[in-house]
């Protein structure tokens, strides 16, 4: 079961007015199933490219991406995305946001009421079972964001693919969240890799830390393991030494080695 | 409802409006003592009375009751209408799709937008050889730019998360336009059906005028040939109040379609 997800030698190059402008370079990494892997660095790191890349969003100028076994040429329901801005579809309820995924990826094979209850299944796993009618303007950003999770999840991805997914959220509620989404991803044993700028989000959740040089050009700078055990709870942790010397261990990486230019 | 809420209400969305159709007909009673041709409101209201007490009667093809003529003039703006929303809507559709055809037809639309829709009236006549279809091309080319123009914009504008979700999720071209790409462009669509609801009703008024026939903009003209003074301003308060209530209908319409 290793390398699950697997980079290969990745290279990602836009073409801009200014001529070309390489995002990413020598990336190498290999993710294994179940495991959750953060992506952090300054912004313009080239993070999201790298996420893009997984997704299939986009696809690199040289190298090569897999996932279970299969190159990745293209976007699909098995890298499932949760966006920075929830992108739910404004028109529709969060049940019919779930079931369009839940439809697209199973309703060759299933009947209708098994797809109805995998929809309230999803929804039920993020608490928003209350929510099943309710339209994406008519609830709150944290709730938005746990639909769009709901949905992601509801299509059972091989890999979960989340970008900043709380970065637009309040401090209480994104704790909040982590600490959901930390249930969830046990309970479900789901494959993550999550784009953060967040450093204490990135050592509570994640299995190991992919730390970015900056761009252009970035490419990955160090890799943490954090080796904290699950169950994790955020208060045990704040008195925690080993929880603070990963903490600190990033906060160098990205303050001291790589600090950004412009901070600098 | 309390006392003061109800007071409240009186005074604030209830009276400014009357106060304000109160000094319009002030105005015209004044202006209407000083000047023997203009008759005032009370004048008016009694011929508007006798009007409307017998809408659809009918003493031949020139001489019909003033429901006919609306009716009439309704219809022909609901075909050219219609016929413009068939054809701009879907083009707008595919301008907003694909760039090349957006500039393809770019400088044509700029070209032809600011023309005013009556120039368009002699072709009509002189391709249709007929009054009737020649005022419904002229209220279809009036209505078709913004149709085009919006619903195009409306693409234009679809935000790239929501394809990014397509792309996700690999829906179909079908899929893609019906839960994604339709409901998204439906507000601007429908902005762009209520300007064209607007000048087509400006135009049909204008068009009669010159086609004649059945309907409101011919009916003036002909009480202005009559000097049945009265009569041509009860219609522009008719135009004026049909015009409002096909607005208030498209306002109401896209307020049901906004998320």
């Amino acid at each position: 079961m290793k390398r699950y997800v697997q980079v290969e030698n990745a290279r990602m190059v836009f073409n801009t007015r200014q001529g070309e402008f390489v995002a990413l370079r020598d990336i190498e990494l290999n993710i294994e199933r179940g495991e959750f892997v953060s992506l952090i660095g300054h912004s313009g790191c080239g993070k999201s490219t790298l996420l893009n890349l997984i997704a299939g969003l986009l696809l690199p100028s040289s190298g090569n991406l897999f996932c279970a076994g299969r190159e990745i040429a293209g976007p699909g329901p098995d890298r499932a995305v949760v966006f920075q801005n929830h992108s739910l579809l404004p028109w529709m309820t969060c049940f019919e946001n779930i079931h369009l995924g839940v439809e697209r990826v199973f309703g060759a094979t299933e009947d209708k009421a098994k797809l109805r209850q995998r929809t309230l299944d999803a929804l039920a796993l993020v608490h928003l079972s209350h929510a099943e009618k309710k339209y994406p303007h008519e609830i709150s950003g944290g709730m938005k964001q746990r639909v769009g999770i709901a949905r992601a999840l509801a299509m059972q991805p091989k890999v979960l693919l989340m970008d900043e997914p709380f970065g637009a959220l309040d401090a209480l509620t994104r704790a909040h969240l982590q600490d959901e989404l930390m249930k969830i991803v046990a309970e479900t044993r789901s494959t993550v890799v999550m784009v953060t700028h967040d450093v204490d989000e990135a050592v509570l959740l994640s299995d190991r830390i992919v730390m970015m040089t900056n761009g252009p050009a970035a490419t990955i700078g160090e890799i943490l393991d954090v080796d904290l055990p699950r169950p994790r709870n955020r208060l045990a942790l704040a008195n925690d030494a080993h929880y603070h010397q990963l903490r600190g261990a990033v906060l160098e990486f990205l303050y001291q080695k790589h600090a950004h230019k412009e901070a600098a | 409802m309390q006392t003061r809420e109800l007071k409240e209400m009186l005074t604030t969305t209830v009276l400014p409006p009357l106060l304000g159709v109160a000094f319009l007909i002030g105005l015209w009673g004044l202006l209407a003592q000083t000047s023997e041709a203009l008759p005032g409101p009370l004048k008016t209201w009694h011929s508007a009375v006798e009007l409307f007490s017998d809408p659809f009667y009918r003493h031949g093809p020139n001489d019909q009751g003033i429901g006919w003529n609306i009716l009439n003039s309704l219809q022909r703006v609901a075909t050219g209408f219609g016929l413009a929303a068939l054809i701009g809507i879907p083009l707008g559709f595919m301008i907003g799709r694909f760039r090349f055809l957006d500039k393809m037809t770019s400088p044509l639309i700029s070209l032809l937008k600011p023309v005013s829709p009556l120039a368009w009236l002699p072709i009509g006549l002189l391709v249709f050889k007929a009054a009737n279809p020649a005022a419904i091309w002229v209220i279809f080319i009036s209505s078709i730019w913004p149709m085009i123009i919006n619903t195009a914009m409306g693409v234009r504008q679809l935000p790239q998360d929501y394809m990014n979700v397509a792309k996700v999720l690999k829906l179909s071209e079908w899929k893609i336009f019906t839960h994604i790409l339709f409901p998204a462009t439906l507000p601007y669509m429908l902005t762009g059906v209520r300007l064209a609801i607007g000048t087509a009703w400006l135009v049909i008024v204008a068009a009669e005028m010159l086609t004649g026939g059945v309907g409101i903009g011919f009916w003036v003209w002909d009480e202005w040939n009559n000097l049945n003074v009265e009569h041509i301003i009860i219609a522009i308060f008719v135009v004026g109040i049909v015009g409002l209530l096909l607005e208030q209908l498209l306002v109401w319409l896209a307020k049901r379609f906004s998320y």
